[in-house]
């Protein structure tokens, strides 16, 4: 890539900083350059939110439906998996998997709560009322 | 202690704390093509299977930590590394640490990092930094993707060192010790070995899925995506692919130029001509990289969604393999 072709697009980024980019000077040596983004990858990540916003509407929904407890749609909101709620909360996959069901979940202790409440960054009462 | 801190930009993160803490410790001909050179960091790799964020596991470089790892034993620097499982004990090592002056590189998630947007907050565990000091509660820090200094409040440093989920960092703290100067010849064996290294991960890892084979695999891939995964996933794992390949971190076309630059340094180090022409074939292939983006860029956007547009993305990967290919078995028949 020459350094006149490095994209200077609107992104995220711009919060936060420029980007280092390893381009071609005009006498064809390596040197680096800052970018501000690149609307190809913009688009991509812009898809990648779009796509966790759905996942996390559609969570949303099976809560409010009483297929899912609330810790499904947390889960989805902070982008988490199980191994990564696992590792947060200590609980075993397949522990997790079962607090998924509205009625598991209805007799949790508020120690066991506590913990998922702090994996995701918000207070016991606002996991437990979370109706969806 | 008495010598100053300098704060260096570089496109990947464990490069650049790299770079910067051997320059720190006098290694004032260090530069981020060199570490990444010499600690081979290029790579590619697609585990079948197996999705991350739902999407491809596909990398372009090799393990996080290996890179710093690999140049500092290349060229005799002994690295002193720390993790713990008590977060107390974690914060009162990099207290002790910053007070005698010693500036550490620390291995963090960036999910709770503050100065990230927070589209840029995943859980991703094996970004690296480096404390320099700490003025009242806060840490003063140096992110090389960052183009100036930041801060960490305490809390803040804590939550990111003890990130949870794969790769947690667990406290992961680590600095170079005793530094003394590298003479030539070893810097020469070094960048020898780090080609080397490459040329044989490229070429000759078994199994058909790293390496250059690996690239041909994911084109394999790609044909069958739109049959297989429908428009809208096959649109999201092609996003993923240009994600891991260009995000902030890889200096663009997925290492490829970084690794261009550092066979232009090496060939002056080694004067060596030949590796100034084996550097354009990398130049190539990262353009080709791009181009692929682009491609696969305009499907994700929706404007092709056709069996030959994701061909046409697969037939360049394809494409990429051969020059790859060609470079490392050039390479790889270099007398040294």
């Amino acid at each position: 890539m020459k350094e006149e072709d490095l994209p200077q697009d609107k992104s995220a980024l711009e919060k936060m900083t420029r980007e280092v980019c390893y381009v071609k000077n005009s006498e064809g040596k390596y040197t680096t350059g800052l970018s501000t983004g690149w609307n190809v990858k913009k688009d991509a990540l812009d898809n990648a939110w779009e796509d966790i916003q759905e996942r996390t509407e559609a969570a949303r929904l099976a809560v409010k439906n009483g297929e899912k407890s609330p810790v499904y749609y947390f889960m989805e909101l902070r982008i988490m998996d199980f191994q990564i709620l696992s590792g947060y909360t200590g609980f075993w996959k397949f522990t997790i998997k079962r607090h998924l069901k509205p009625a598991v979940f209805q007799s949790l202790s508020d120690e066991k709560l506590k913990r998922y409440a702090k994996a995701f960054d918000i207070s016991v009462e606002e996991l437990k009322n979370f109706k969806g | 202690m008495e010598k100053e801190f300098q704060h260096i930009q570089t496109a990947h993160c464990e490069n650049g704390v790299a770079t910067s803490l051997l320059k720190y410790h006098g290694l004032h001909f260090m530069t981020e093509p060199l570490v990444f050179g010499i600690g081979s960091g290029l790579f590619y790799l697609h585990i079948p299977f197996l999705s991350i964020n739902n999407g491809p596991a596909i990398t372009y470089r090799s393990m996080p930590g290996w890179i710093f790892s690999r140049a500092c034993k290349a060229l005799g620097v002994k690295v002193t590394r720390k993790k713990f499982s008590n977060e107390e004990q974690a914060t009162a090592f990099l207290n002790q640490k910053i007070k005698e002056g010693v500036p550490v590189g620390c291995q963090v998630g960036v999910f709770n990092l503050p100065y990230f947007p927070p589209e840029y907050r995943f859980h991703f565990n094996a970004h690296n930094l480096i404390v320099y000091g700490k003025e009242k509660n806060n840490y003063l820090v140096s992110d090389p993707v960052m183009e100036t200094v930041t801060t960490l409040s305490e809390e803040d440093m804590l939550r990111v060192r003890f990130a949870k989920g794969p790769l947690a960092p667990k406290g992961h703290i680590y600095f170079p010790e005793n530094v003394q100067p590298v003479p030539e010849e070893v810097i020469k064996k070094g960048i020898i070995k780090g080609i080397k290294r490459t040329t044989y991960h490229m070429l000759h890892i078994p199994g058909g899925i790293g390496g250059v084979k690996g690239i041909k695999y994911t084109a394999k891939q790609i044909r069958k995506w739109p049959q297989k995964l429908g428009a809208r996933k096959a649109g999201l794992y092609l996003g993923q692919i240009v994600r891991m390949q260009e995000e902030i971190g890889t200096g663009g076309g997925g290492f490829r130029f970084l690794f261009a630059a550092f066979l232009e340094q090496a060939s002056v180090i080694l004067k060596n001509n030949q590796l100034l022409e084996i550097s354009e074939e990398f130049t190539k292939a990262g353009d080709l990289w791009r181009a692929s983006a682009v491609n696969m860029g305009r499907i994700y956007k929706g404007r092709l969604k056709d069996q030959k547009d994701y061909d046409a993305c697969a037939d360049i990967l394809d494409q990429i393999a051969d020059i790859e290919k060609n470079a490392f078995l050039r390479l790889e028949k270099m007398k040294w």
